[in-house]
């Protein structure tokens, strides 16, 4: 069985981050990035798949500027086998990254696909739904336990609520949620073996897929500033409050 | 040999992410059972930290020394018995081995080094040779093809957790200088030798160090490193050298995180109805102490390239760095109680814990004198040139 996991390079979990001077968007300039933690958990899921003989195959992939790279090489450091880097410098949204990763998908014939729910910098949460939709695929999103037998997948998801357990029919599509596995750290042996695994780049003209914006970015700005509390004198003036200034009682 | 940029970035955020993440997080357990659990070093061998210096072609990472530096400023930023556990097997325990050993030595050993497998303890000091290790006692006597090893070997970093000791003996009784010294490697298996009990120390809580004792010990004249007698104090004082550019990175992290805990603390305490960061006599000492640390990281940095481009004024700036940085943590360590007013002085701060460990930095691995005097030496040797 082979696994595809596209993985985002996105600005660090920990930064801080500032939205540029004139709204166009944050500033990634000098700022530490990384691969987005719920891709993580998809690559570690898909090496942990195949660490128990159940997959034979697990082929990264990534979209964006070269530097994307260095993304691929985590996934690699963590036990993919190869990796592909479809480069373009042009911005791209979530209905270009699964046009590309559908193309990517048709090269490699994968019996499963999983990535991330949604990337923590844009928060869309479309481009697994998009790219089972291109495919016409099942798919099985917010995962928070994942199970391959004959040919299927069970999936437990994470909905309101509860969790729901559903059966998809391989090749489908599988979006991680944060509690589908831990992710180990990357140990230093395998990071200098991933330098020795190939990683292929690839354009998207080769794979026949234009991804012009569609989406016009009209302005970014910081949420805004939270403002102070208030003491209140008594529990009656706190639960008149709650009743009728805040309206949650 | 040097990795790409991409691969040394990686890496380093790699050792980062496991010393904020995981190690950090057990610096109070380690203070107060005085051990450094089991499961965090079965963790270190598994993210490959005992290898950091032994070259791939040997089962290690194979650093350059710029590298092992970077690493070394993320390692020392935590409570530095963690690094002890492996400090061995990445600097004088094993160094000795690559650098004068035969190739079939360090096939031998250096794979099960780089893994953790075996962890090698450095046993040269003695109750009667510190400073002055080149008078050192222990003797190897030559008996057929083995040789009989008499001596006592004193506060050895590990012996307790150690599978073979690289050791430095007397094979030459008439020569009672440096010539006379050998380096052999030992395995802890050894019949005749025994471990004194474990030292108890001003700091450093979860380092292991005790005198090793060696009766009657056969060792096969095979075992001594690079098959030649009389060059053993040679190879020991090329151990040193690199091991105090590692040192000196490790202290340098130290002052990094020293700078942290007192700045930090300094922003959250109150005194006079104000942050007491905001009084310029605390800005001072803080303001002194990133200076050192800036001075420090840049020296390091530069001592370490003129290492790896074999710069022969090496054991002088070697010992020039460790000199700084060590006595820098010192100061650092001391502002940061300082700023911490009487909290410095609880065990429960870090900073309290902090400064009595890094009295150590300043005496062992060569002692600040014993550094002034190197740098001493070796800049009147070259007054004339």
């Amino acid at each position: 069985m082979k696994i595809l996991v596209p993985v985002k390079r996105v600005v660090d979990y920990n930064v801080k981050v500032r939205v540029k001077a004139d709204q166009t968007g944050v500033e990634t300039a000098n700022v530490k990035m990384s691969m987005n933690p719920f891709d993580e958990i998809a690559v570690e899921e898909a090496v942990r798949l195949k660490e128990a003989g159940i997959a034979t195959e697990v082929i990264a992939v990534s979209c964006g500027l070269l530097s994307c790279q260095e993304t691929l090489r985590t996934a690699l450091a963590i036990g993919a086998d190869r990796a592909i880097l479809v480069e373009t410098d042009v911005e791209l949204q979530p209905l270009a990254v699964a046009k590309l990763l559908a193309a990517v998908f048709k090269k490699e014939s994968p019996d499963l696909v999983i990535l991330g729910k949604q990337a923590i910098d844009d928060d869309s949460n479309q481009t697994g739904q998009m790219l089972g939709a291109l495919l016409g695929r099942p798919q099985a999103t917010f995962a928070s336990k994942v199970v391959i037998e004959g040919g299927a997948a069970q999936v437990t998801r994470e909905v309101d609520g509860g969790l729901e357990t559903i059966k998809i029919t391989l090749p489908a599509i599988v979006t991680t949620d944060l509690r589908l596995n831990e992710p180990r750290y990357v140990t230093l042996p395998n990071i200098m073996k991933a330098k020795k695994k190939p990683l292929e780049n690839v354009k998207p003209a080769d794979l026949g897929v234009d991804v012009t914006p569609r989406l016009k970015t009209l302005k970014v700005t910081e949420p805004p500033k939270r403002s102070a509390g208030v003491k209140v004198p008594d529990v009656a003036t706190l639960v008149a409050k709650l009743k009728n200034e805040a309206k949650v009682i | 040999m040097a990795l790409d940029q991409e691969t040394f970035a990686l890496l380093k955020e790699s050792v980062r992410r496991f010393v904020q993440e995981r190690l950090v997080p057990n610096e109070d357990r380690v203070e107060h059972e005085d051990e450094v659990p089991a499961e965090i070093i079965a963790e270190m061998k598994e993210l490959g930290l005992f290898g950091l210096s032994i070259p791939e072609e040997y089962g290690g990472i194979g650093l350059s020394m710029s590298e092992e530096v970077e690493i070394g400023f993320e390692l020392g930023q935590t409570a530095l018995a963690f690094r002890s556990v492996f400090g061995t097997n990445v600097g004088i325990g094993s160094q000795g081995i690559l650098m004068d050993g035969t190739e079939e030595q360090r096939r031998t050993y250096l794979p099960k080094i780089a893994t953790g497998e075996y962890i090698f303890s450095f046993a040269l000091t003695e109750p009667g040779a510190g400073s002055d290790a080149a008078s050192l006692k222990t003797s190897a006597v030559l008996d057929g093809d083995h040789y009989v090893i008499n001596g006592t070997k004193r506060f050895i970093t590990n012996a307790v957790r150690a599978q073979g000791f690289t050791l430095m003996a007397r094979t030459d009784a008439a020569n009672k200088g440096a010539g006379g010294i050998s380096a052999f490697i030992v395995p802890r298996d050894t019949p005749g030798i025994t471990l004194g009990k474990i030292d108890k120390k001003m700091g450093q809580r979860g380092t292991k160090t005790c005198d090793v004792i060696f009766e009657n010990a056969r060792v096969p004249a095979a075992n001594i490193i690079g098959g030649k007698p009389g060059v053993g104090f040679k190879t020991a004082m090329k151990v040193l050298d690199r091991g105090r550019l590692h040192i000196s990175s490790i202290s340098t992290g130290m002052s990094k995180r020293l700078l942290k805990e007192a700045a930090t603390y300094a922003s959250e305490r109150k005194q006079f109805g104000q942050a007491i960061a905001e009084f310029q006599l605390i800005q001072g000492m803080l303001a002194d102490m990133q200076t050192e640390l800036y001075a420090a990281e840049s020296m390091v940095r530069d001592g370490a390239a003129r290492y790896d481009a074999r710069d022969p004024q090496m054991p002088m700036l070697a010992a020039c760095c460790k000199y700084f940085t060590t006595e820098a943590v010192g100061r650092a360590a001391d502002r940061a109680v300082q700023i911490h007013g009487g909290a410095g002085y609880i065990n429960e701060y870090k900073v309290e814990r902090f400064y009595r460990d890094v009295r150590l930095l300043r005496l062992y691995e060569g002692t600040s004198q014993i550094q002034q005097l190197v740098i001493a030496r070796n800049l009147l040797k070259n007054l004339g040139n």
